[in-house]
């Protein structure tokens, strides 16, 4: 396979991933300012679009934070690349780059996605259709993985896809926790406050995990468990634990495909050993907000490697 | 017989010109009077549809990734009779033959201009000509690995060659697509009639590619350049790699490596045999042609020039296609092959011969006027459409630089019809058939490409000026 291919496949997974990723974000966000009881929720939103990584563009060209701003910012900006329109459209040039690695039925719905995208994001979305348009377009992207599950063959071009999705998935899952850490820190424990169930919440839905966690922990919610379950639950799709073990797993995969085991594998490995061998209180001990901050600078050096391994670039 | 357009009646394929119906179409028609014209235009839509899905679709030159533009789709098939196509392809074969046996000479001895057939400045100060081609030995001794041949109909038994394309002929996406399409929408239709199949054309392309790679240990291997995803073509190139099961690379993504062509793939650099480009020559190598260029291979002519590799279609075919020399084809395929011509030339002044631009300055308002490196449409001027301003301006330019000038007779091109919202309307179309050439033969596949000019009357086929196309049928007989 070419460098360029395995590169617009990581990169279109990647891409596919964030707009999932931020669609979620915004619903979530939204649905916190409808719910809250009171005051002003404009400051909601600078950490939401700090969870997305993409306060510092928002800062840069306008003056204050408003819900409007903040949501058609996230949504349709062509100045923000990672808003959901550049990501699926991002997604979609990388998937035309690779289209000889893609199955028929990938490219159709990862077009298709776009299509839509076209259409829905080509006007500024209102409050009542906020949710039909995050929904329908979370479809088209499940779709593009769902061909992708269903029609791909196990082989390298796979992995790239895989590597790219979990990489992108934990990175967005240790921002929400490096932004949102200290509702989860223990001096936080016994507020027990009407804020913090609304925090607590927040991050759950971010992450589509709330069902998730009531199956494991019940419905007792404890910032504790919450941190647990997204770092280092092994059965939560998000969790950097997860998230880890599954970009291993694939580097794995192609080191046994091509005979070598390069640099990449071992940062992998070294990451996945960090979940693997503390416990919840220790990361506590540790640091959670310094824990993150590591996990971050971890992922953004094994994605280095990876494109230097696999020869991404000249 | 050329001369003004509607001074002579237009020949339609399907009702001739006297409004009988002509055999090839009998079957269809039977099929087309029992149909509902809502549910074909629910047909017409939705195959709309399925190109917009594929991504079938084509970028305007100089635009940006948001003007990707679908090429009009027609669902009325044109069809060609069996023993049409016998002699078309006769025709087509010998043409292809000479092409390749004239590139051949012209890079070596230069038989054809010794002999006083061809002046010797129409090849060495041709900017097609490209020297760093003089006595190099193409693998398999090919030049055009890929032609397309543009074919224009006037009459029942009239066809004439418009223009011979062996750079880099794009299409052959859209012949495929085109009746992938019409299988799925219409698979009644091709029970009923025999309709030659196409869809090999991707493994015979491969394998007519291979068979003209270097000598290798291995299987060659291949690999589609193409400019990158904003060319104007990037479809067809992702789409025929695709199909042959073969790379699509980019400049970046190769380069000499041990004397070796090769690509740089997640394993390392792995040498390629057969490079079938989708570039200009200029592009291909910036050590060699245009320093500029970020699409080709450094030093990659070095490698050619070695015996190290294929390039498809070799460099320096465009002199070929020039339309100055299209002129001399009757004597090309005379000199080369020693028989007279089978498809006829469309008659052509050379506006570099003196008393030729005369003329053409006197008859400007019957002729069509083409720039001798011109492509796709542009820089072209149809007379008989034409305002006085236009006019004027033509006259202006062929007084100042005559030899970059061609003029043609209006032809009566012939139509076809196609399906609008009154009903079916005749149009204007022309045919693109594709020929593959290799030491194992040459392969024609049956049909090609018809381009259709939508508008009535319009003589413009080409997809950038708002032509579409049609699904190209040729009956077993």
């Amino acid at each position: 396979m070419l460098g360029k291919t395995a590169n617009g496949l990581y990169w279109m997974y990647r891409y596919l991933e964030r707009a999932e990723n931020t669609s979620r974000l915004v619903e979530t966000a939204q649905r916190i300012a409808l719910t809250r009881s009171s005051g002003n929720s404009d400051d909601e939103w600078g950490s939401v679009m700090q969870s997305a990584g993409v306060f510092e563009g928002y800062r840069g060209c306008h003056d204050g934070v408003s819900k409007d701003a903040a949501i058609d910012w996230m949504l349709r900006s062509p100045d923000n690349p990672s808003s959901l329109f550049s990501s699926i459209s991002s997604a979609r040039k990388n998937a035309r780059l690779v289209r000889t690695a893609l199955t028929h039925e990938v490219w159709e719905a990862m077009n298709g996605c776009y299509m839509s995208a076209q259409k829905v994001l080509a006007r500024k979305v209102g409050e009542r259709d906020l949710p039909g348009v995050l929904g329908d377009l979370r479809q088209r992207t499940a779709l593009v993985r769902g061909a992708t599950h269903g029609t791909m063959l196990r082989n390298d071009i796979f992995d790239f896809a895989r590597i790219g999705t979990f990489l992108e998935r934990a990175d967005n899952t240790a921002r929400i926790l490096d932004v949102k850490y200290y509702v989860l820190l223990p001096s936080a424990y016994s507020v027990g406050s009407n804020i913090d169930n609304v925090q607590w919440e927040t991050i759950l839905r971010a992450v589509s995990a709330r069902g998730g966690y009531r199956m494991v922990h019940g419905n007792q919610v404890s910032p504790r468990d919450i941190a647990s379950f997204l770092i280092l639950d092994k059965r939560m799709p998000r969790s950097l634990n997860f998230c880890a073990l599954k970009i291993r797993d694939n580097l794995n995969y192609l080191a046994s495909d091509y005979g070598t085991r390069p640099p990449a594998f071992r940062l992998a490995d070294r990451l996945v050993r960090r979940f693997l061998s503390h416990d919840i209180d220790a990361i506590f001990e540790f640091g959670l907000h310094e824990y993150v901050q590591n996990v971050l600078g971890a992922l953004a050096e094994l994605g280095q490697q990876v494109e230097i391994d696999y020869r991404y670039y000249e | 017989m050329f001369l003004a357009m509607g001074g002579i009646e237009t020949f339609d394929e399907m009702w001739g010109t006297r409004a009988e119906l002509r055999a090839p179409y009998q079957s269809f028609q039977t099929w087309l009077e029992g149909e509902d014209p809502a549910r074909l235009r629910a047909k017409q839509r939705e195959a709309e549809e399925v190109f917009r899905l594929t991504g079938i679709t084509f970028n305007v030159y100089g635009r940006a990734e948001a003007e990707e533009r679908l090429i009009p789709f027609d669902i009325i098939p044109r069809i060609i009779s069996g023993p049409e196509w016998q002699k078309l392809s006769r025709g087509i074969e010998q043409r292809v033959r000479a092409i390749n046996a004239f590139l051949y000479d012209i890079y070596h001895r230069q038989e054809i201009v010794k002999a006083g057939r061809i002046p010797e400045e129409m090849i060495s100060r041709n900017d097609a000509f490209l020297p760093q081609m003089i006595g190099v030995e193409p693998p398999g001794g090919i030049y055009t690995h890929i032609v397309g041949i543009d074919l224009v109909r006037t009459g029942d038994n009239q066809f004439y060659v418009l223009e011979d394309n062996a750079r880099t002929p794009s299409g052959v996406s859209y012949m495929l697509e085109n009746r992938e399409t019409m299988l799925q929408m219409f698979p009644e239709l091709f029970s009923q009639n025999r309709v030659k199949p196409v869809q090999n054309y991707p493994a015979n392309l491969r394998r007519s590619l291979a068979a003209c790679a270097p000598a290798t240990d291995g299987p060659p291997r291949v690999a589609v350049l193409t400019p990158g995803i904003y060319n104007s073509a990037y479809y067809e190139h992702a789409f025929l790699a695709d199909q042959m099961g073969v790379e699509l690379v980019e400049g970046h993504d190769l380069r000499v490596v041990d004397g070796r062509v090769a690509m740089r793939t997640t394993q390392g650099y792995e040498p390629i045999d057969v490079l079938y480009r989708r570039v200009d020559d200029d592009f291909l190598d910036p050590l060699n042609f245009n320093p500029d260029s970020a699409l080709g291979v450094p030093g990659i002519m070095d490698v050619y020039r070695a015996g190290g590799i294929t390039i498809a279609n070799a460099p320096g075919t465009g002199i070929a296609d020039d339309k100055a020399i299209y002129s001399y084809m009757p004597e090309i395929v005379e000199f080369y092959t020693g028989e007279k011509a089978i498809l006829e030339n469309v008659p052509t002044w050379r506006c570099s011969d003196p008393e030729a631009l005369a003329y053409v300055l006197d008859h400007l308002e019957e002729l069509v006027v083409k720039e001798v490196h011109g492509s796709g449409g542009y820089g072209m001027l149809i007379g008989p459409t034409a305002t006085k301003k236009d006019l004027a301006a033509f006259r202006k330019k062929l007084k100042a630089r005559p030899a970059n000038y061609i003029a043609q007779p209006t032809l009566s091109l012939s139509t076809v019809p196609i399906f609008t919202r009154a009903g079916l309307a005749p149009r204007h179309v022309d045919l693109r058939p594709f020929v593959l050439v290799s030491p194992e033969g040459i392969n024609i596949t049956p049909g090609g490409l018809t381009r259709v000019a939508l508008k009535k009357g319009s003589l413009v086929v080409n997809s950038s000026q708002g032509g579409g196309t049609k699904d190209t049928w040729v009956l077993e007989d």
